[in-house]
């Protein structure tokens, strides 16, 4: 048998069919669906009278437009963001799918949830309609975002039709340096790559590095795959996999877990399977990163400058230009002397119980910035009451951070948390488009400890500066 | 859905790389329910100022374009968000075709569930292409999907690939649900298999 890559034999063994032109059905394991996506979806199904094919595959759960503050409990004050909202609750209902209603303390953002509950397995194929989808892959398992009328697809018949998509081998080698973090491996890799690198592949990310991090971090690596262009990030489980999964509350027990476990452990690329593209980045050479652009890929260590348009090369100029006058940066300032207003740790990216404890360090017995406003928006329920116990909840909160409920919060600005125009945000989500936190928000990507740095310092900070100084967590 | 096979029209230039969905659709309009009635706010922070006047500098706002069935645009168009909504909003302001030198796989994707025409091309071409859309409203490009064909308002000829799935599907406008559900026996003997061989699914 030919030798195979992870992605090759995840796919090999959700195949239902194949046309001679490549045209597949895939069959899909796990369907993730959120408020936002979905109503369409749901609306095609009763036109033409069709049923959930496997409502117990499918998890839904209200995200991105669920206000963050305690009192959303007396329901949510926007009539457009109830009326989503409440269109889930009716559609779940009504065709029998799994559910967590905001008011249920295992509510949070989809991609959190879903390996949180045990719902994410390796060698899963698991579609969401959502782009950050590929957060699942850190559990190898074959996770991608899909559009609405694939939603519709999924639900009513639990396959895909796919192409196959190309091989690319993202290998970290080494290990990373102290204040480095899964954040500034994929920050950089996207620096790197190009936010086209990946299209028309899914990455496998492997080497040292990457089998150091923990499952948090892993997630934190894979969920911005798709700001790199690819379908999909893999990484191959291993122990800390399995160590993961074990014991929650939809993974398998007794003799199923067995069967499972010895078919996850065939979960790897073969030595000689083929690559299409190869990137390498040693884990020595990646700093703390921040962006300093309006495009994932517009990244920097932080002790670097805002670079010089004219640097670039093709579209790119423009892009650069049009980038800091939207950014309201200039060419040659040191990116460590830009002030901020806002600090957001959380979303999908950045809101699991590791990336708090990373910040809570860092902010430990100290206060922020005066006239900053900085949240801390845990992922799920259950992140935060885990927080809680922890007391980070206190170390936030004594420092001056609000401490909010669970969702989506201030990554899309589709609820209330968002910035005002001018607005400038250090923030831990995935996108720093133009308007993406709010219309002419301005924002800059990096890692929690980083944006807890910010917190303290009221500017783009090299956290480095700020570790070791507090009491040992 | 509908179909795409030939197409007649004037060819809107948008030379930006990387226009995101943010870009296409920002958030505050994906709180519809609905699929229809996006077109007026596709590009809504480039088309419009704060006070939801138009900005006369962006090119649907001019008076040569504000017909424009063809956008020509730089590399990467439509990464970001999975939002078919982006799809949506192009398809209601009356776009059915997209050219560029690439674009990002989902809303690749979207825009064939939706009767558009998305064709990726070499940058060489795609800089030909936008010279045509420049000329204004009396240069019309014509996509022929049957040939694989784009022809300037000029005269000249660039042929495209596509998948033959894909292209089958827009040239006869079929609903992708109703074709897989005639594999309905086939899938129904996956889970079959399925309940022996990963039970734990």
């Amino acid at each position: 048998m030919s030798p195979k890559t992870l992605y090759d034999k995840i796919w090999d063994a959700h195949l239902v069919h194949e046309d001679e032109d490549g045209t597949s059905l895939l069959y899909i394991d796990r369907h993730l669906v959120h408020e936002v996506t979905s109503p369409q979806a749901f609306e095609g199904l009763r036109m033409a009278g069709r049923k959930v094919r496997k409502p117990e595959m499918t998890i839904a759960v209200p995200d991105h437009n669920v206000p963050t503050t305690p009192d959303r409990v007396n329901g949510i004050e926007n009539p457009e963001s109830r009326i989503q909202v409440e269109a889930l609750d009716t559609n779940a209902k009504d065709f029998g799918i799994n559910y967590y209603p905001v008011s249920d303390i295992r509510q949070g953002i989809v991609h959190i949830i879903g390996p949180e509950n045990g719902w994410t397995l390796p060698g899963m194929t698991i579609v969401c309609g959502d782009s950050h989808t590929a957060t699942h892959g850190a559990f190898g398992a074959l996770a991608h975002g899909i559009g609405t009328s694939e939603v519709e697809h999924v639900l009513a018949t639990q396959t895909l039709i796919q192409t196959k998509s190309k091989n690319m081998k993202v290998e970290i080698t080494g290990q990373l340096a102290p204040g480095v973090t899964a954040k500034d491996i994929t920050l950089s890799v996207i620096g790197a790559t190009g936010t086209a690198g990946g299209t028309g592949h899914v990455i496998e990310y492997c080497g040292e590095a990457i089998r150091s991090l923990s499952m948090e971090g892993r997630m934190t690596v894979c969920n911005m795959a798709i700001e790199g262009g690819a379908r999909a990030g893999l990484i191959a489980p291993d122990e800390k996999t399995f160590e993961y999964v074990k014991g929650r509350a939809h993974a398998p027990k007794g003799a199923q877990w067995e069967a499972a476990l010895a078919w996850w452990k065939t979960l790897f690329s073969d030595e000689d399977a083929h690559w299409d593209k190869v990137v390498t980045i040693r884990g020595e050479d990646i700093a703390p990163v921040v962006t300093w652009g309006t495009s994932p890929e517009d990244v920097l260590p932080i002790t670097d400058v805002v670079p010089d348009p004219e640097s670039f090369s093709g579209g790119k100029v423009d892009a650069a230009r049009r980038a800091l006058k939207y950014m309201g940066l200039e060419a040659g300032q040191k990116l460590s002397d830009i002030k901020i207003d806002t600090v957001f740790i959380g979303s999908c990216t950045n809101g699991r119980i590791e990336d708090l404890r990373a910040a809570a360090e860092i902010v430990k017995g100290k206060k922020i910035a005066d006239g900053l406003r900085a949240m801390v928006v845990p992922g799920s329920g259950l992140v935060r009451a885990q927080a809680e116990e922890e007391g980070l909840a206190d170390i936030f909160t004594d420092a001056g951070f609000e401490w909010r409920m669970a969702g989506c919060s201030m990554c899309l600005a589709m609820n209330p948390d968002q910035l005002a125009p001018g607005e400038r945000c250090a923030a831990t989500s995935n996108r720093n488009f133009e308007g993406r936190q709010g219309r002419g928000g301005r924002t800059h990507l990096m890692s929690p400890a980083m944006a807890a740095a910010a917190a303290v310092t009221g500017r783009l900070t090299d956290v480095r500066e700020l570790m070791g100084e507090g009491e040992p967590a | 859905m509908d179909k795409f096979d030939k197409l007649t029209g004037i060819a809107a230039p948008l030379p930006i790389i990387n226009v995101d969905t943010d870009m296409i659709i920002p958030k505050q309009f994906l709180k519809t329910i609905k699929r229809e009635g996006l077109g007026k706010n596709l590009f809504d922070e480039m088309r419009f100022d704060d006070d939801g006047n138009e900005n006369p500098d962006f090119v649907l706002n001019k008076p040569a374009y504000r017909e424009a069935e063809i956008l020509v645009a730089g590399d990467n168009f439509g990464c970001g968000s999975s939002r078919e909504h982006a799809p949506w909003a192009i398809k209601d302001f009356g776009i059915r075709c997209v050219i560029a030198p690439s674009f990002a796989d989902i809303f690749y994707n979207n825009c064939f569930k939706n009767g558009i025409l998305p064709i990726p091309l070499p940058q060489e071409q795609v800089d030909l292409l936008m010279k045509d859309a420049e000329k204004g409203q009396n240069a019309r490009m014509t996509i022929d999907l049957e040939k694989q064909e784009i022809t300037t308002s000029d005269g000249q000829v660039i042929t495209f690939e596509i998948d033959s799935f894909k292209k089958h599907c827009l040239l006869n406008g079929l609903d992708d649900i109703g074709l897989t559900l005639q594999k309905a026996a086939e899938i129904d003997s996956f889970e079959s298999g399925l309940a022996q061989s990963r039970p734990w699914v």
